[in-house]
């Protein structure tokens, strides 16, 4: 049987992603949904403290950030991931993952171009870009101003 | 109650956000990377836009949680900074929003590598 690269591709893609996806996608779609959740009460629960309004949202975030860092030490995350794809990268603990996963993962390559330095391969360029976008808004919006 | 129908709209927002990001992961060859780098960026748009914040006022955690919700932080960090430093604010707004989450996961992260020891992820 002969066939054209063109045709092994598309037998490819007919076989692989599209199968995957109808157990990928609400996976995906119920894990991030949970740490949302957690969020959600954890948000009360800092309520309930006397956290003002403002600074709860902060706090949330912090608490999360910690449990992903202290997860993905315990190699927990990592592994909820490999099932969960987007339902743990897109929360903010999917980012605290990214920082906290190749650090530990370089210590061994040493504490300065190892630890420190993987620390950022996915999260220094979200923050690049994260941060040249909140720039040029800042632009237009001082350039808004003048008109 | 309120907390009930709180946490559901945080599920199904959060959720939906999630869902998108596995279809891009799916569909494209955009690599997780690539989909953070993305979220943040749209929710800056989004956010500078006006248009995050009422998905915020409604979902609560369901949208300030995912990527896209620091993306608003930071739109909405160099709005405040500009109306209050002017000129100055375009680049010191940005960071000050970001500061408590960049902050705490390069913290946790030196702490849990320090901490922990790296191993086969079975």
């Amino acid at each position: 049987m002969s066939m054209t690269p063109q045709e092994y591709q598309e037998l490819c893609n007919k076989a692989s992603p599209s199968s995957k996806s109808l157990v990928r996608i609400p996976t995906a779609f119920a894990v991030g949904g949970l740490i949302c959740v957690i969020g959600q009460l954890l948000l009360a629960f800092y309520g309930s403290l006397g956290v003002s309004e403002e600074q709860a949202p902060a706090w949330v975030s912090i608490t999360l950030i910690f449990l992903s860092a202290l997860l993905t030490g315990l190699r927990v995350y990592d592994n909820i991931a490999r099932y969960a794809g987007a339902g743990t990268l897109v929360p903010i603990t999917g980012f605290a993952n990214a920082v906290a996963s190749p650090a530990l993962e370089f210590k061994s390559e040493g504490l300065v171009l190892g630890l420190a330095a993987k620390m950022f391969v996915i999260a220094g360029p979200v923050i690049v870009y994260g941060l040249a976008a909140s720039v040029a808004y800042g632009l237009l919006l001082v350039l808004a101003s003048l008109l | 109650m309120t907390l009930f129908i709180d946490c559901v709209k945080a599920f199904l927002v959060g959720g939906c956000f999630c869902a998108i990001g596995q279809l891009f992961i799916d569909r494209t060859k955009l690599t997780p990377a690539r989909i953070l780098v993305a979220y943040v960026v749209i929710g800056v748009v989004l956010g500078a836009l006006g248009l995050y914040q009422p998905l915020v006022d409604f979902a609560g955690a369901g949208a300030s949680v995912p990527l896209c919700g620091f993306g608003n932080l930071l739109a909405q960090g160099v709005r405040r900074a500009v109306e209050e430093q002017g000129l100055l604010g375009i680049f010191t707004g940005g960071l000050t929003a970001a500061a408590g989450g960049v902050c705490a996961a390069v913290f946790f992260g030196l702490l849990g590598a320090l901490i922990f020891r790296p191993g086969d992820k079975s």
